[in-house]
């Protein structure tokens, strides 16, 4: 009986939020997705590096990180203690879901990691060549199934540009979407659908083994220690992110948005935090300041012009 | 070096003192989050990844290893003692779990949970070892229309299972339905029936929903009643420990229910529920004493909690032959891997052995610290029930209430905590079974997903929905749980009617 309740105690205690923190980050989704892990990267490093005594992350999932990020900025607002992470995602469901709160209501620090699109087919399949799918989604967009991750998100608005650039109406593709980045990859494997688009590390490991073919990365150029050829190099015009920032709290001072953008340049800069990037296999894109307000509206007005052309957005 | 060879190597790196209290921190841990509801091994998992950044990669993944199995486990017993599902995966075992308990026969249902995890598990564990490839060959088969007809299948031997009424059992899958279709479309991501409001766009998370109908509705209930009921629980009626009619009943329902997990928690869209749901409904077919179901059937208990604890080891054939996380925690575990720089998939098993085969051990004795941690307890947990009922039903609800917020720390969620729990209430009047609702939330969108992504595939042709050998034999499967019950009420039905016309003689 006691050793329940002690450890009744002890889980309640993991559950709640401590308030002692240094730092606060939301990450909102579940544990386990690329949010989560890159909010408890940051945690770790934040706290090995000492630039932060005590992290800790809080996880509210839901609806792209749209459910997180209207909590954040209604519940943070001045608390210069608060972090939220987010990313390209984010930028189509605010969209989709016609979210009250978009990324003005927050404050941008910085963006900090990104991962290139793989698109790939089963070994088995007829299909040998980016140029082999191209040809198969002009004679019929309807007859080419691809497998990704959650509808309007990266994946999704990928398709929707290849299509585009190939001359095909993107109201037209068959888009299959998966939840979850397991579900997804074991329909390729098996041969559901024609083809599978997720980021490259979803992949790694089935094309290193072969049962998967790399058909093309969404990179501008080649990636170094990938074998396979550019989208831009099929002779389409495309190239997609998926890229994580960091933002805090709204309603900052000057001086507070100063010293969190420091903290956080602090971080990226860190033997750990490359030490991270290099484990997780996340490409640095750390980019902060008037640039990251810059590039932030392109992407947003970018990917507005897209969901429209897959028809998700009205 | 053979397959046995291996495991005996991990079993003695797993065997190390060190490694051994990491799995006794790891399954009391995970006991623990399983018995509140709400805070499941994932998140406890990813609390713990930052701690154990300083641990070897084999000690932390033997920890882990222990919160998954314990998590498990742990739903079980408030399942049975508080009609309280810790974890979804656990409210198969309330319906005759709880029935058992309060007929005083608490001990016999904790006891037969544990030791069919334990067996479960154990076989489970060892089917990973030795046979996961063909496992995960026959995962990959199932695709969207595969999935599909397990649906139908599932909808077919679930509604009939619940309850005398087929039409009450009907009435209250619908309501499953109905609040499944709150939240985003998955396939589309356009918000349905969300009213504007941010907190309904991810749906109605299931374990709200069954904390909600389950110990919210029956606090309300017991309650409403005042002090007219008999107070008098006899929380021991007979041994605590099972009876040889009990082991009897027991372990054909413990092997049963693991054949349906493993391979049902294998498959990338499975999820521990829905073996427990068709384990449930395979016993209530396959029992000797029909009359007991519904009020305290001891195979109710012992199919479902080994089919949750089998599909547990399910989970991780996928994760080690493939790199695909098929839960959150098998995502978190994942992670976990990867902070050491390993990358599960097909290369795991070439590249590193030791640690594949240590966390295969770990389960197994992870598995054995689970059974001597929790039949020991068996007898003081059933005092529970001793407690007088004012104070047992408060404790119920602070505890429902504390899982929901721990998990959620929303006003919203502890509103549809309540107004749920209202629903459960008035479903207990007017004698509508709780169970599928939960079940209609859980395998709705499932069912409605997958047909959704068959007829994408197929361009709108339905027959690609009966093509595929597998899907075709599961709906014949389904059909004839459908009609040939009917058929034998018919038959029945005459038999009694020429009795009738008989008697009138």
């Amino acid at each position: 009986m006691k050793q329940f309740f002690l450890a009744t105690i002890l889980a309640g205690a993991l559950a709640l939020p401590a308030f002692a923190a240094d730092y606060t980050i939301i990450a909102p989704a579940n544990p386990g997705g690329g949010w989560d892990q890159t909010a408890r990267s940051i945690q770790s490093v934040m706290q090995s590096e000492g630039i932060s005594g005590n992290v800790q992350v809080q996880n509210v999932p839901g609806a792209g990180g749209t459910i997180g990020l209207a909590q954040f900025a209604s519940q943070s607002a001045g608390n210069a203690n608060a972090l939220i992470v987010g990313g390209y995602v984010m930028v189509g469901a605010i969209l989709t879901n016609k979210s009250p709160v978009s990324l003005n209501d927050v404050t941008p620090i910085a963006r900090l990691t990104g991962e290139y699109e793989a698109i790939v087919v089963p070994a088995d399949s007829p299909l040998k060549s980016f140029g082999d799918l191209v040809e198969a989604l002009k004679k019929d967009p309807g007859a080419v199934s691809w497998g990704g991750g959650s509808a309007g998100g990266t994946d999704h608005i990928a398709v929707g540009l290849i299509a585009k650039a190939a001359g095909v109406d993107p109201t037209k593709i068959n888009y299959i979407a998966f939840s979850g980045g397991g579900e997804a990859l074991a329909a390729i494997l098996g041969s559901q659908v024609t083809a599978g688009i997720s980021g490259y590390g979803e992949f790694e490991s089935q094309i290193k083994s072969g049962t998967l073919r790399l058909l093309a990365v969404s990179s501008a150029e080649r990636i170094a220690g990938i074998d396979a050829p550019t989208i831009k190099e099929g002779g389409l015009d495309v190239v997609v992110q998926n890229w994580r920032m960091v933002a805090a709290a709204p309603g900052l001072t000057p001086e507070q948005t100063a010293a969190v953008s420091a903290d956080i340049e602090k971080l990226v800069k860190s033997a750990g935090w490359q030490e991270t990037l290099k484990t997780k296999g996340w490409a640095d894109t750390y980019l902060a300041g008037d640039a990251l307000k810059e590039q932030l509206a392109k992407d947003v007005s970018a990917t507005e012009t897209v969901l429209k052309d897959i028809g998700l957005v009205q | 070096m053979t397959t046995f060879d291996f495991l005996f190597q991990g079993i003695l790196i797993a065997a190390q003192p060190m490694n051994l209290l990491y799995a006794l921190i790891g399954v009391t841990l995970g006991t623990a989050v399983g018995v509140l509801p709400g805070i499941g091994p994932a998140l406890t998992v990813a609390l713990l990844l930052p701690v154990t950044y300083k641990l070897d990669p084999g000690g932390s993944l033997i920890m882990f290893a222990g919160i998954y199995y314990g998590g498990m486990y742990g739903g079980s017993t408030t399942s049975i003692l508080l009609n309280t599902p810790g974890e979804s995966s656990s409210i198969v075992t309330a319906l005759e779990g709880n029935k058992m308990a309060r007929a005083g026969r608490g001990g016999p249902a904790l006891a037969t949970a544990a030791i069919g995890s334990f067996v479960a598990g154990l076989i489970a564990t060892l089917a990973l070892a030795f046979i996961a490839p063909f496992v995960v060959k026959l995962a990959l088969v199932f695709g969207p229309r595969e999935y599909f007809a397990l649906m139908v299948l599932a909808f077919v031997t679930v509604s009939s299972a619940f309850g005398d009424s087929t039409l009450r059992g009907l009435t209250s899958l619908f309501i499953g339905f109905a609040l499944a279709i709150i939240g985003i479309d998955q396939l589309t991501g356009q918000a349905r029936m969300s009213f504007g409001i941010p907190d309904l766009l991810d749906g109605v998370e299931v374990t709200t929903l069954a904390v909600a109908v389950f110990a919210i509705g029956e606090s309300l209930y017991i309650a409403a009643q005042g002090d007219q009921g008999p107070d008098k629980v006899e929380a021991v009626k007979g041994s605590v420990w099972m009876t040889a009619q009990d082991w009897g009943r027991s372990w054909k329902a413990w092997l049963r229910g693991t054949a349906i997990g493993f391979p049902i928690g294998a498959m990338p869209a499975g999820g521990a529920e829905i073996g427990t749901f068709l384990s449930y409904a395979t016993e209530k077919r396959l029992t000797k004493h029909p009359e007991e179901f519904g009020n305290g059937a001891i195979e109710g208990v012992a199919g479902p909690e080994a089919a949750n604890n089998a599909s547990a080891a399910g989970t991780l054939v996928p994760l080690l032959t493939l790199g695909l996380p098929t839960t959150a925690t098998a995502a978190i575990m994942l992670a976990g891997f990867q902070q050491y720089g390993l990358q599960p998939g097909p290369l795991l098993f070439a590249t590193n052995p030791q640690l594949v085969w240590g966390l295969i051990a770990s389960l197994l004795i992870a598995n054995f610290m689970l059974l001597v941690l929790n039949l020991p307890l068996v007898g003081l947990w059933v005092k529970l029930l001793t407690i007088p009922k004012p104070w047992l039903y408060a404790g119920i609800l602070l505890f429902a209430t504390l899982g929901t917020i721990g998990a959620n720390p929303s006003v919203f969620e502890l509103g549809m905590l309540l107004a749920f729990g209202l629903l459960g209430y008035v479903m207990r009047i007017f004698g509508y079974p709780i169970a599928p609702v939960v079940v209609g939330l859980i395998l709705g969108p499932l069912a409605e997903q997958q047909l959704r992504r068959a007829l994408a595939i197929s361009q709108g042709d339905p027959s690609v929905l009966f093509t595929s050998p597998v899907a075709a034999v599961l709906l014949f499967i389904a059909a004839l749980a459908l009609i040939v019950p009917l058929i034998l009420r018919a038959r029945g039905r005459g038999q009694v009617l020429s009795q009738l016309a008989a008697s009138e003689d």
